[in-house]
Parts: structure tokens; C-alpha cells; sequence
């Protein structure tokens, strides 16, 4: 358990020494949120029926803007394969990295929801509703782009594929999280949401390091 | 178990020499290809020659005889895939990389043709080339999953390597599959409450299912030929791989 | 030909877009086939060794 907790601090120290990146991070989700309006009209009913799927959208953009640094830093400067020696299993350091990524990217985002909830009209019981979906969306959406990241970690230009496998997989997690806003059957989707979460964070650190261990042989 | 045990000669280590199985599985080849040439002859005639027009859908009916054979390959293929994926990953036996190498994009054009013929099927029985009904939607999904991994196959340079990883997506989607048919069901009859199109199984008659069989056979024997030839066209380039290697590796030594 | 009622159009074309799909995929699986082949066949003309093909080792 020690190691596993070093682990994570590792990671947490890495990923916040670049403070930058969560800056980006949370003002990406804004501008991807805000410049949406600009498109449809400033039609504060519409803004209101859409802002759901804005934000989801928002959100599943700056969750794939982040998974380059999830293993590609450490693969190239070779810690992956130093990790693999170490007497830690390499599933629980994928779940370590799985962890501290959504830290440092999903619990921004959710920080940045309020922002993005005022310019869209949206009111206090839908707005509710998301912070509940996306805090438990998100996990699920971390854990397919570390699959996809994982996957992608050793061709050269990776960051360009991982989306292209990731999307696919995340359609069911759009379509739970915007449910348990809008939909009539919204607690079902949010029980939906949950379940999906919790078989994906389960199925990606293996997921991932089976990929991982097999790029690195 | 590790690549270099003892090779014991049964069939299942044979088979996993992929020298072998080219010498083996070239016989097959012709046979393969006039079944499948007779099965579409055959299925054709009777498809616009010997069967009914449907009594409410007209003859429309007639273009079932092309839709569901590919979009039963269309989920044929990707449990072909899987099966090679596991194939890869437990056993490491080497021409499963080869089939799911080959199987990629032979899935991705049955899902497109799938996609096409339903557009056209529903254009004249719904009103629509497209509708984001449930079955329809999970397909589009499944041909963005083949092309995603048609495209990770282009993306490596090294086969060998590219196998298991690919095999670990392959089965990640495999799981994620239904999950994604589910909650596509969910959300589409939660928009469209009335489902346009019902699919009446068992309450066809046999005028239809006869033509409807044999196109289902003549797919599916074509599918397993052109995999057969892509799979020896694969075991061929990397062994040109191999001999572009140490060739380079001759003329800078 | 038989009458295909008033959707002709739509069952025509569904069927010749299944074909055009399947030449293409028969005609590149060949043409696949033959220039990997002639590749193979060039290269194993230039190999130095000209060992057999079934044992050759990475």
C-alpha cells in the first residue's frame, strides 16, 4: 500500500509541478462551452434546452486534450519500463496515474461547471443534476482515454489516433450523463452512469497494462 | 507458456507455423471461391426471379437479401476478431494476429454496405435514408470501432508488437459492444417513442427465408474466402518485411 | 427483369452498391495478393542466403 501511495504522490507532484496544464485544462472547457452560443444565437430557451449536451461535450473534449500526459512523458523518458520492474503490479500503477488524472483534470472541470451553467441559462435544478453527472461520468470517460492512451502510448503520433478509438467507446457515457440531466428517467441514467463508471475504472487499469507491457517488450 | 518451447508437431502447432498454414489452407482457396460463386448465383435467381414481393412492403423486400447478410457479417466478423484477439493474447499463436489483421477491414466494408443497404431500404419504408434508430446507430458505431482499428493497424510499424495491442482493444471494444447497443436502445426509444420498424422474425414465410438463406451462406463463404486470401497476403508481406531487413541489415554489415 | 414496383430505383441501386463494394474488395484483395507476391518473390531472388521461405526467422 506504501508503494501505491508513493505512487500517487509521484503522480500528484508531477502533474500539478505544470500548473499551466490545469489552467488550460478548465479555460478549454469554458471556450469550448462559451463559443458554442455564438454558433446557435444568444436564444436563452435554447441555450437551455442544449446546455447538457454542451457541457458533456465540453467536457469529453478537455478529457481527451489531457491524456497525452497520462504515460506518453513517462514512456519517453523510460520510467514505463522502470515501472514494470517495480514490485508494485503494473495494473496498480496504471490505476495509480488513472486516479491522479481524474484529479487533475475531471475535478477542474466540475469546479468550472458554475462558470459554464450561468452562460448558458441554465437553472439551479438541472445545474444540480450535472455536477452529479459529471462527477460520475467522468471517471468512466478517464478510464476509456486511459485505455486509448494506453494503447496509442508507443506510435510516434499517437495523440492523433487516441480519439478515434476513444470516441466509439464513450458514446454510452454521453448518453447516460446528458440522460441523468434531461431525460424523465434521469435516476435510471444516473444508476446507468454509475455502473458504467465502476466497470470501467475496473476494466482499465488491467486494460491498459496489458497494453502497456505488451508496447514495451 | 513462452515462444521458444519445445515445438511438438500436432495440428495446432502446425497450423501456427504460418509457412504451413499457407500450404495447407491454398487448396481450400478454388474450392472457397466456386461455393461462394454458385451460393450468389443461386441466391441471386432466387432473390429477383423466385420469390414473392411482401405483401406490405412490396418489392423492397428484396433488398433484406443484401441488408442481412452484411449486417450479420458485420457482427460475424468482429466475434471472428475476438476470437483471434484471445488467440493472440493466451496463446501468442501467430497467424491469430494474421486474422485479425486481415478481418479489420473486411468488417468495416460489411458494416458499410449494411449501413447503405438500410439507408436505402428505409428511404422508401420509413420516408428516410437515415434514422437514429437504435439498431441503425449501434451499427454506425460499430463501423467507427473497425475503422478505428484499421487505422491503429496503419499507425504501427511493428506488426509483431501492434498484435497483442491491438488484441487488448479489440477486446476492450468486445465488451463495450453491447453496452454501447444498450444504451443507444435507451436513448433512442426514449426520443422516438413508437419503434418504426419491427422486425417480424419467426412470421415470415418460406418463399422469403429460402432466398433469405442462401445470400446469408453466399456472405458468409465470401467472407471466409477473402479473409482466407488477405490472411496468405499477410503471412507473404511480413515475411517481405523480414527480407527487407536482412537485407539492409547484409548491405550495411 | 421483373417488375420491381414503384421502388426500383432504391433495390437497383442497393444491389449494384453491394457489388461495386464487393468488386472493390475482391479486386484490391487480389491486386494486394499479386504485388506482395512479386515483392516476395523479387526479394527472395536478391536474398543472399536463398533460404527457404517457411523457416525464414526474424
Amino acid at each position: 500500500m506504501s508503494a501505491f501511495a508513493a505512487m500517487l504522490r509521484r503522480e500528484l507532484r508531477l502533474s500539478l509541478r505544470g500548473g499551466g496544464d490545469v489552467l488550460t485544462l478548465v479555460l478549454f472547457f469554458i471556450i469550448v462551452g462559451a463559443i458554442v452560443p455564438f454558433a446557435v444565437g444568444p436564444d436563452r430557451t435554447l441555450l437551455a434546452a442544449i446546455a447538457p449536451g454542451i457541457v458533456w461535450i465540453a467536457a469529453f473534449l478537455a478529457m481527451l486534450l489531457g491524456l497525452e500526459r497520462l504515460f506518453r512523458p513517462d514512456h519517453e523518458d523510460g520510467a514505463l519500463v522502470l515501472l514494470r520492474q517495480a514490485e508494485l503490479p503494473l495494473s496498480a500503477i496504471v490505476a495509480a496515474k488513472l486516479i491522479v488524472h481524474w484529479l487533475v483534470s475531471a475535478v477542474p472541470l466540475l469546479l468550472a461547471t458554475p462558470v459554464l451553467a450561468v452562460l448558458l441559462a441554465m437553472d439551479l435544478d438541472s445545474f444540480g443534476r450535472t455536477m452529479i453527472s459529471l462527477a460520475l461520468g467522468t471517471p468512466a470517460l478517464a478510464a476509456f482515454g486511459a485505455i486509448g492512451a494506453a494503447v496509442t502510448v508507443s506510435i510516434r503520433r499517437g495523440g492523433l489516433i487516441a480519439p478515434i478509438l476513444i470516441a466509439p467507446l464513450s458514446i454510452p457515457v454521453l448518453i447516460f450523463g446528458v440522460g441523468s440531466i434531461t431525460s424523465p428517467q434521469s435516476s435510471a441514467a444516473t444508476l446507468f452512469l454509475a455502473a458504467l463508471s465502476l466497470m470501467a475504472l475496473a476494466l482499465a487499469p488491467f486494460a491498459a497494462a496489458l497494453a502497456i507491457s505488451s508496447a514495451e517488450d | 507458456m513462452t515462444a521458444d518451447t519445445e515445438p511438438k508437431l500436432n495440428w495446432w502447432n502446425r497450423l501456427a507455423n504460418p509457412g504451413q498454414f499457407v500450404a495447407w489452407t491454398t487448396p481450400l482457396l478454388w474450392p472457397l471461391t466456386i461455393l461462394t460463386a454458385v451460393l450468389f448465383v443461386l441466391g441471386l435467381w432466387f432473390a429477383f426471379f423466385n420469390s414473392p414481393a411482401d405483401y406490405q412492403m412490396g418489392d423492397t423486400v428484396r433488398i433484406m437479401y443484401v441488408h442481412v447478410p452484411n449486417a450479420w457479417l458485420s457482427q460475424f466478423v468482429y466475434a471472428t476478431m475476438s476470437v483471434s484477439a484471445l488467440g493472440t493474447l493466451v496463446w501468442r499463436h501467430p497467424m491469430a494476429d494474421v486474422s485479425m489483421k486481415a478481418a479489420a477491414p473486411l468488417g468495416a466494408l460489411f458494416t458499410a454496405l449494411a449501413l447503405f443497404t438500410g439507408a436505402l431500404w428505409g428511404r422508401p419504408t420509413w420516408g428516410t435514408f437515415w434514422e437514429w434508430d437504435g439498431r441503425m446507430t449501434s451499427t454506425l458505431v460499430l463501423l467507427l470501432i473497425y475503422l478505428g482499428l484499421v487505422a491503429l493497424w496503419r499507425a504501427f510499424d511493428d506488426q509483431l508488437r501492434a498484435a497483442r495491442i491491438i488484441a487488448v482493444f479489440t477486446l476492450v471494444g468486445a465488451i463495450n459492444i453491447p453496452i454501447i447497443k444498450f444504451s443507444v436502445d435507451w436513448w433512442s426509444t426514449l426520443h422516438q417513442p413508437a419503434s418504426v420498424f419491427r422486425p417480424d422474425g419467426p412470421r415470415m414465410p418460406g418463399s422469403i427465408l429460402v432466398p433469405l438463406f442462401v445470400m446469408f451462406f453466399a456472405f458468409t463463404f465470401l467472407f471466409l474466402t477473402l479473409h482466407l486470401k488477405a490472411m496468405h497476403t499477410e503471412v507473404k508481406r511480413r515475411r517481405v518485411m523480414t527480407l527487407k531487413r536482412r537485407l539492409a541489415q547484409g548491405g550495411s554489415a | 427483369m421483373i417488375d420491381l414496383g414503384p421502388h426500383a430505383v432504391f433495390i437497383v441501386w442497393a444491389y449494384v452498391g453491394v457489388a461495386l463494394g464487393i468488386a472493390g474488395l475482391i479486386g484490391w484483395t487480389l491486386f494486394d495478393a499479386r504485388r506482395t507476391a512479386s515483392e516476395l518473390s523479387q526479394l527472395e531472388a536478391r536474398d543472399p542466403r536463398r533460404q527457404r521461405p517457411a523457416d525464414a526467422t526474424p
